[in-house]
């Protein structure tokens, strides 16, 4: 079992909770994944380590509450346990040595971006972030973006904080003004297609971090293929970050959506949570 | 005098048109009446061939002559001296193929049945008698074992009872490896492979789950933790995928994550939460178990049509005789001497049609099967929503690439020694791990051969 001993809400629908996973927190790096199981009939679902403390044996995760897992793991409080967790599952991000890179994250995604920014940080890296929300109300991480970037660009789809527009007119005009060597981007699909479309002409190196169906997040499924460069890689033990310039994104956008209606399945969903 | 008879006791099943619509187990068992009827058949032959076919060595005529006495629970004991899943065996082994093939009863008729005795004395064992087992002496020397499938399981077992203080990791949630996630209920009850497992407890081997050698921790760190040897058991490893186009089409599945939503997370019951589409039309590409499975899996969901798709013909297969008798039973519609060109979607990215071409058998390859080669402009269409690509695994990376000096042959399987000693000193490995996707008892010989080197080590050293 494994206890959560923080949990604090970050909007609405985004959760963060703090576990205590010794072995997982020795091992983890930036980019890396847990799967995770909330009780002894639920699902295996993967969630990106969003930070860690290896002397505290702590790793945070937050996520979504927008499938029926996620929902159920909202749910949990300080002091209850998740029933199992496992990992840290897939390859660490290779940043490479870059002078000057732009992080990127879209809604949820900025909390896996957000390891990504304090490990370029860390590495002294001149780190620009963009983050991108729909609307004020549901901005999370901004004084932890902060704290690891040079600088921090807000963006909300309605302009009711920040600039209004898309991440990817933002990276439009950094590229225009300066050179960056790395881009990361992490966030929902189209976004993650639109930054490699923006970035492709410019030839910068540009790492996203996929999220397809998985089980057990150790390559025996292969539900989580996606085809890169062509190839068929599995998310989970050759990913999940691949090269932004490569990846089918439409096929992955495709695979997504094939559980949709069993998620969606309000009767399911609501009789199972609340009973 | 043995009964001359020339087949088999029957095994009582469940009706075919009644199991393929739940996931009950299919065959009931022999009862104790029906044992000694099969177990009279049995020559005791002097040079007995049977036992020379089994990989772990069960003294066969000596068990089964115990059954003629009635001594069911002395039969199995005799089994136990030498196979640790006596049970599970006695439901999954192919037997024709090794011990019964070996039968001299079956040049004029059929072999003993020898996999059902030995599961009618391991039921029997488990419902009838006190499961207390005699003291082990611990020597205090601790020794891991990765993965708590049949390898793994036999390893910890036999070094468990030699003494020693055993840990296996497991990396998913609950043990058993290929017993809890392959195998469908219908064929190996989980409860049965829990028993097993809880057997295991009780001979003091402690199971750590959710932990992943190779990620959570490495090789070299379980040395560190001072484990004195290591035994690898960690299985096969990824899905092999055909390459041909439409492969990434919603309702394209590997084998090993159709039946692991169903078998390990319980997908076709209420109240899990892992989901699973219900197929009407299934094709399920392969011809060894793995295959057989989750066909009979498929239509035990619902669906109308489940083909399984073979490029050899019935006599290839590399399944259970048994498995493709009841494949056939159940409904399943087998296509042979075909093999799939292309998956082809609807517009909404689903699969709706698998087109195939008709194959014949030519000269025989390097495996001694006849190579089945395409007939020309035979091509044709299966209208299916769902493809099952059962067509095996290759190793799984995790381990090798994380362990220091540990080789890998061509293929990626871990190099092991007549011992199942691998390269690096201190460390074993065995069954698919070790040979790539094979059997169930193949895997529990090889683990069965570890823990005898693995002591022998041990000693050695000291």
């Amino acid at each position: 079992m494994f206890r959560i001993l923080e949990k604090k809400v970050l909007n609405s629908q985004v959760t963060s909770l703090t576990i205590s996973a010794p072995l997982i927190a020795n091992k983890v790096q930036a980019g890396q994944f847990v799967i995770v199981r909330v009780h002894d009939k639920g699902e295996r679902i993967p969630l990106t380590v969003a930070d860690f403390d290896r002397e505290k044996g702590i790793v945070t995760i937050i996520f979504q509450a927008i499938g029926f897992t996620t929902k159920k793991l909202s749910l949990l409080n300080e002091g209850d346990c998740i029933c199992d967790c496992v990992g840290p599952l897939g390859m660490p991000t290779e940043l490479g040595a870059p002078k000057k890179a732009i992080v990127i994250g879209g809604g949820v995604g900025c909390a896996i971006a957000y390891p990504q920014a304090k490990t370029l940080h860390n590495m002294g890296v001149k780190t620009t972030v963009v983050a991108g929300f729909k609307s004020k109300d549901i901005v999370i991480l901004e004084d932890e973006f902060k704290a690891v970037s040079d600088s921090l660009h807000i963006t909300t789809d309605d302009g009711s904080y920040g600039q209004k527009g898309f991440v990817t007119e933002v990276l439009k005009d950094l590229l225009s003004k300066d050179s960056y060597d790395l881009v990361i981007a992490i966030g929902p699909v189209p976004m993650m297609k639109a930054v490699a479309e923006v970035t492709r002409p410019l030839n910068v190196r540009t790492i996203v971090s996929l999220n397809p169906v998985m089980i057990d997040g150790t390559g025996m499924c292969g539900g989580c293929r996606v085809t890169v460069g062509g190839e068929v890689k599995f998310a989970c033990v050759d990913g999940p970050d691949f090269d932004a310039h490569l990846v089918d994104f439409d096929e992955l956008m495709l695979r997504n959506t094939y559980y949709r209606q069993e998620e969606a399945h309000a009767c399911r969903m609501e009789g199972k949570i609340n009973g | 005098m043995a009964d001359m008879s020339p087949l088999k006791v029957k095994m009582p099943e469940l009706d075919p048109q009644i199991r393929n619509k739940n996931f009950c187990e299919v065959a009931l068992g022999y009862t104790s009446e029906m044992a000694v009827a099969e177990a009279n058949r049995c020559l005791q032959c002097k040079n007995p061939l049977c036992v020379s076919g089994c990989p772990v060595n069960v003294q066969i005529p000596d068990f089964i002559k115990l059954i003629t006495e009635g001594n069911f629970e002395g039969a199995y004991l005799k089994i136990k001296e030498t196979n640790s899943l006596p049970a599970i065996c006695g439901r999954v082994c192919p037997q024709e193929r090794q011990c019964e093939g070996k039968c001299v009863r079956a040049i004029k008729g059929e072999s003993v049945a020898i996999g059902r005795l030995e599961r009618f004395v391991a039921d029997y064992y488990r419902e009838n008698c006190n499961t207390n087992t005699s003291k082990i002496t611990p020597n205090g020397r601790k020794v891991a074992v990765v993965g708590s499938g049949p390898a793994g399981l036999t390893c910890a077992s036999d070094l468990a009872k030699l003494g020693y203080d055993v840990t296996i990791f497991e990396a998913f949630h609950t043990s058993g490896g290929v017993l809890v996630y392959g195998i469908p209920e219908f064929r190996l009850p989980k409860a049965i492979v829990a028993e097993e497992i809880k057997g295991l407890e009780d001979l003091g081997v402690k199971i750590q789950n959710n932990v992943v050698v190779g990620k959570t921790i490495t090789v070299d760190e379980i040395i560190d933790m001072g484990y004195e040897a290591v035994f690898i058991g960690s299985g096969a490893g990824l899905p092999m995928f055909m390459g041909i186009d439409g492969e990434a089409s919603l309702g394209v599945y590997s084998a090993n994550e159709f039946l692991t939503r169903i078998n390990l997370m319980k997908a076709y019951l209420e109240d899990y939460d892992t989901p699973i589409k219900t197929p009407n039309s299934v094709a399920v590409v392969g011809g060894g178990n793995v295959a057989m499975d989750a066909a009979r899996c498929a239509k035990r969901l619902g669906a109308e049509h489940v083909y399984i798709v073979y490029r050899r013909g019935e006599e290839e297969m590399p399944a259970r005789k048994e498995e493709i008798h009841h494949a056939k039973e159940e409904g399943i519609e087998f296509v042979l001497l075909a093999n799939p060109k292309r998956i082809l979607a609807n517009d909404k990215g689903e699969v709706s049609e698998l087109e195939c071409i008709k194959m014949e058998l030519g000269e025989p390859d390097a495996s001694g099967r006849r190579r089945p080669v395409e007939v020309e402009n035979s091509e044709f269409l299966l209208r299916v929503d769902s493809v099952i690509m059962a067509l095996g695994t290759s190793p799984n990376p995790l381990i090798s690439k994380t362990t220091q000096g540990i080789e890998t042959n061509r293929r990626g399987c871990l190099v092991v020694d007549e011992n199942m000693q691998t390269t690096k000193s201190g460390v074993y490995a065995g069954g698919d791990a070790v040979t790539g996707a094979a059997t169930i008892i193949l895997a529990m010989g090889a683990g069965k051969i570890a823990a005898k080197s693995i002591d022998e080590f041990l000693k050695a050293k000291n």
